[in-house]
């Protein structure tokens, strides 16, 4: 089997040189390109016996043969059929795309790459015309006139390529005049992709421990309980208070759920001490849980099924710990999982009750039935109810902008809550160009389990855009430090801010709160939450 | 090439109505026969394509959301881009079918490479939704107008919308402004799909085909009107009897009315089998007609699956030794 080579990445001269000039051939006539850089590792054999996955067997898509089972096009097409009849969503975007293009400049992917399979509308069609060929009466008899094709390896090759460098950040449903969702059809791809053995490592590795040890990087219960005891030595050096958190603590009254990327590497465990530091200053009755250590879901990247079988532990343990309501943590992804589908898979949470801030008794009446709330949502109710208090002039050393990860934007529309925690935390706010914000946020490149090592490349290239956008602030205002609610964001940004737009640091919300808090009995602040010299502040500087 | 199989498909379709009536008088097939079973492959079709759509759940409420969402009291919601209430999301709805919302944020990406490394810029981009909105609204008012034909009396706001449309007075019959704006709107959408190479790039066939076929239903609904002058009177008549049941074939409407009609008669056939189903599959979008209400009202999906988990107890049993080093909590000792 041959490995995936490990390229180097080109400089970002190369990169940005893009030629948006479609090629000479059809698109249908067009091979699809591996070129090493630009792809993920196939998934392990071991991960989908664990998940319980179809054709769990070692390959390489670096390989001729990718050994997808015998009569592999009757289960693609029957599990067209099948979602067909499942997804009115899927059908429907089958039949009414008109073509327009309106979509094709507004994804990352082929602002980035200029190639036209990475147009939404393009992306789309590579299912769309096998499905006009067994699916429609026009395309049967019409054939490529009507835009239809036979399904054959090529195909499936090609589907697993641009399925894989689609982020699903819903940026295209926003512009097309039919709303058309691209991530729609990308989930379904990847679903019947899925069907004979085609993921990604990057994805089903973290489904399966996430399975199996509750979270993504595969921390046991230990390792979290130890991480997490680290953080809180480093919180006392910071502040000279001592944080003592639970776990696995029955009768607490809030869960709280965070992605395990909090647990675990920079930034992120920054942010995890600013959750620990705010809930001690709160005297907040709550738990984390070494069970449901996992608020992201890397399964939705995988199938319906596993999206769903690995957020079951969510509820479970606030059910188990009797706990009256959960709160989660910044995540992207997360956000998507837990505001569309959540409830839907596992409710009614009738065991649970509507959160009520018992600091502020403001009643999330907006999470009424799924009862759980957003770590924002939680503590923009306590800013502004005046609960904390804070010290902005900690992070006067930065200017901060902030970018909108892409699901709680379209899949929520949290917008305003991390701006109004940020605009509280910190004095130098600036604001990115208005078409690359908010609902029009542009994606880090690296969502949707893209996030892997060996296809920095098209990372890089994918994170362009709001890297350009980050550019533009830094030039403009000096901005040096990107906030976001997202893990995966903190995970991917450090990489793209260093090749795009060095010199601009990443944090999360939380992080940035918890560096302005004071708290009660704390020594005077001379380090930040990074234990750097906090400058002006008296510190060794 | 595609454009030009299209193109010639629909040459063959004119010539087909021309020989048929001219040569073979075949005026009962073209004027009576085939207006009726369009109308029934149409409304036929079009119902079935909505019913198969509705008959596929909605396993999930997932609204794609532009705006900021209902959360705490003081910040304020984006009550139509972000909805949460059944008028939110009819007048997020209307804004689409009337006013093509979404399509109005489009914009045009650029890349410079300059000597201080690249830039994008994203500039408005406002001519795909303005030659749209005159292109759909053009084609609904001539639709209205043409009631004239088939009512009698002729309704009032038809008469209201032909004299507004006609008040140019160029001319004599007077001018429809609607003509010229649907003219120029279909040729915009035709020369953008092979002027703009992206867009040239992901065309099909059954792209540019539906544009041959309105652009000429257009041409020749003009020169009947303008140019040949053909038989009004007797148009209505057929139009009124294939309306009331009684069909009737007038004598002296010329060829171009037939053409006119052929390619309505296919164009209304082809529809419910293309891409022009665009027009009901908007409605049943659910990244559009849905409420962002999920966290308060739960949503529910008929086939929801009963699948195996990793429970608490598998975990416990697998960690509980670790766990208890750790002090953390355990079930069972």
């Amino acid at each position: 089997m041959a490995k995936v080579e490990k390229v180097k990445t080109p400089k970002p001269e190369e990169l940005s040189n893009i030629s948006y000039h479609p090629p000479a051939t059809d698109w249908m006539d067009t091979p699809t390109e591996f070129k090493p850089g630009t792809y993920c590792w196939g998934a392990k054999e071991k991960d989908l016996i664990t998940l319980g996955l179809p054709n769990p067997r070692q390959w390489s898509p670096a390989d001729e043969d990718w050994k997808v089972p015998e009569g592999w096009e009757t289960t693609i097409l029957d599990g067209i059929a099948e979602r067909l009849s499942k997804y009115r969503s899927f059908k429907v975007f089958m039949d009414i795309c008109v073509r327009c293009g309106a979509c094709a400049d507004k994804c990352h992917f082929y602002i980035a790459t200029g190639d036209p399979k990475n147009m939404p509308v393009l992306r789309a069609e590579l299912l769309r015309s096998v499905y006009k060929k067994y699916f429609t009466k026009s395309g049967k008899f019409l054939g490529r006139l009507a835009g239809a094709r036979e399904l054959d390896m090529d195909v499936l090759k090609e589907w697993w390529s641009y399925f894989f460098q689609c982020t699903e950040c819903r940026r295209c449903s926003v512009f097309c005049p039919y709303g058309i969702d691209q991530a729609e059809v990308t989930i379904i791809g990847r679903e019947l992709l899925n069907l004979v053995g085609l993921n990604i490592d990057w994805i089903s590795g973290p489904a399966a421990a996430c399975y199996m040890k509750g979270n993504h990087l595969g921390l046991e219960p230990h390792a979290i309980t130890g991480n997490i005891e680290t953080m809180c030595d480093d919180i006392e050096e910071i502040t000279g208070i001592r944080v003592n958190p639970t776990f696995n603590r029955k009768g607490a009254e809030i869960l709280f759920v965070t992605p395990s990327g909090d647990f675990l590497g920079e930034p992120g465990i920054y942010t995890c001490m600013g959750y620990l530091m705010l809930f001690h200053e709160l005297g907040l009755d709550y738990t984390w849980s070494t069970y449901a250590s996992e608020g992201g879901n890397f399964g939705f990247f995988t199938s319906n099924d596993t999206a769903k079988r690995l957020n079951y532990k969510i509820y479970a343990e606030a059910k188990r710990l009797g706990v009256k309501y959960i709160i989660g943590g910044e995540c992207g992804h997360m956000w998507r999982v837990l505001n569309q589908y959540m409830d839907t898979w596992h409710g009614p949470a009738d065991f649970l009750e509507v959160p009520v801030s018992p600091i502020t008794g403001t009643r999330f009446e907006n999470a009424k039935s799924t009862k759980m709330i957003h770590i924002s949502e939680f503590t923009a109710d306590l800013i502004k109810h005046n609960k904390l208090k804070l010290d902005p002039s900690r992070n006067d050393h930065l200017k901060v902008t902030y970018h909108d990860s892409c699901n709680p934007s379209r899949g929520m529309g949290l917008l305003e809550e991390p701006r109004y925690i940020i605009k509280s935390v910190c004095n130098n706010f600036y604001e990115m160009p208005e078409n690359t914000i908010r609902e029009k946020t542009f994606c880090c490149g690296s969502g949707s389990g893209l996030n892997a090592s060996e296809n920095m490349e098209q990372r890089m290239r994918g994170g362009f855009p709001r890297a350009n956008a980050v550019r533009y602030v830094q030039e403009k205002h000096g901005v040096n430090m990107l906030a976001n609610i997202c893990a995966v964001d903190r995970a991917a940004f450090p990489a793209l801010m260093d090749y795009w737009c060095p010199g601009v640091g990443v944090t999360g919300t939380t992080e940035l709160l918890a560096n302005a808090l004071v708290m009660k009995g704390e020594i005077r602040r001379t380090l930040d939450i990074r234990l750097q010299d906090l400058p002006g502040k008296g510190g060794n500087e | 090439m595609k454009a030009l199989l299209s193109f010639l498909a629909v040459i063959v379709l004119i010539l087909i109505a021309t020989l048929g009536v001219d040569v073979a008088n075949l005026h009962f097939l073209f004027g009576i026969i085939i207006p009726y079973l369009a109308f029934v492959m149409f409304v036929g079709g079009f119902v079935y394509r909505v019913l198969k759509w509705g008959r596929s759940p909605v396993p999930f409420r997932i609204p794609t959301t532009c705006g900021q969402q209902k959360s705490l009291p003081w910040i304020k919601q984006a009550k139509i881009e972000n909805p949460t209430t059944n008028l939110g999301v009819v007048v997020r709805m209307a804004s689409e079918i009337f006013f093509f919302r979404s399509l109005f944020r489009n914009t045009k990406t650029e890349l410079r490479v300059g000597a201080d490394g690249p830039k994008l810029s994203y500039g408005s981009a406002k001519w795909l939704w303005v030659g749209s909105l005159v292109f759909h609204w053009s084609f609904l008012i001539i639709i209205v107008r043409h009631l004239r034909f088939f009512l009698e009396p002729v309704p009032y706001f038809v008469q209201i919308a032909d004299s507004i449309d006609g008040m140019l007075q160029i001319g004599l019959p007077p001018i429809y402004l609607t003509d010229l704006f649907f003219l120029l709107a279909v040729t915009f959408l035709f020369l953008r799909r092979i002027v703009i190479p992206q867009v040239k790039y992901i065309s099909l066939a059954a792209d540019y085909f539906p544009l041959f076929m309105i652009m000429s239903i257009a041409i020749s609904g003009m020169l009947m009107r303008y140019y040949y002058r053909i038989d009004i009177v007797a148009v209505k008549e057929l139009a009124l009897g294939l309306v009331q049941l009684h069909p009737v074939i007038p004598v002296g409407i010329g060829a171009i009315f037939y053409i006119h009609l052929f390619l309505i008669c296919i164009l209304f056939a082809y529809f419910p089998t293309s891409k022009l189903m665009h027009m009901g599959g908007i409605f049943l979008s659910p990244t559009r007609n849905m409420k962002n209400n999920n966290r308060m009202v739960r949503h529910i999906n008929p086939w929801n699956p009963e699948l195996e988990y990793h429970t608490y107890e598998h975990y416990e049993d697998e960690f509980r030794e670790k766990m208890k080093k750790a002090g953390i909590p355990v079930e069972k000792e």
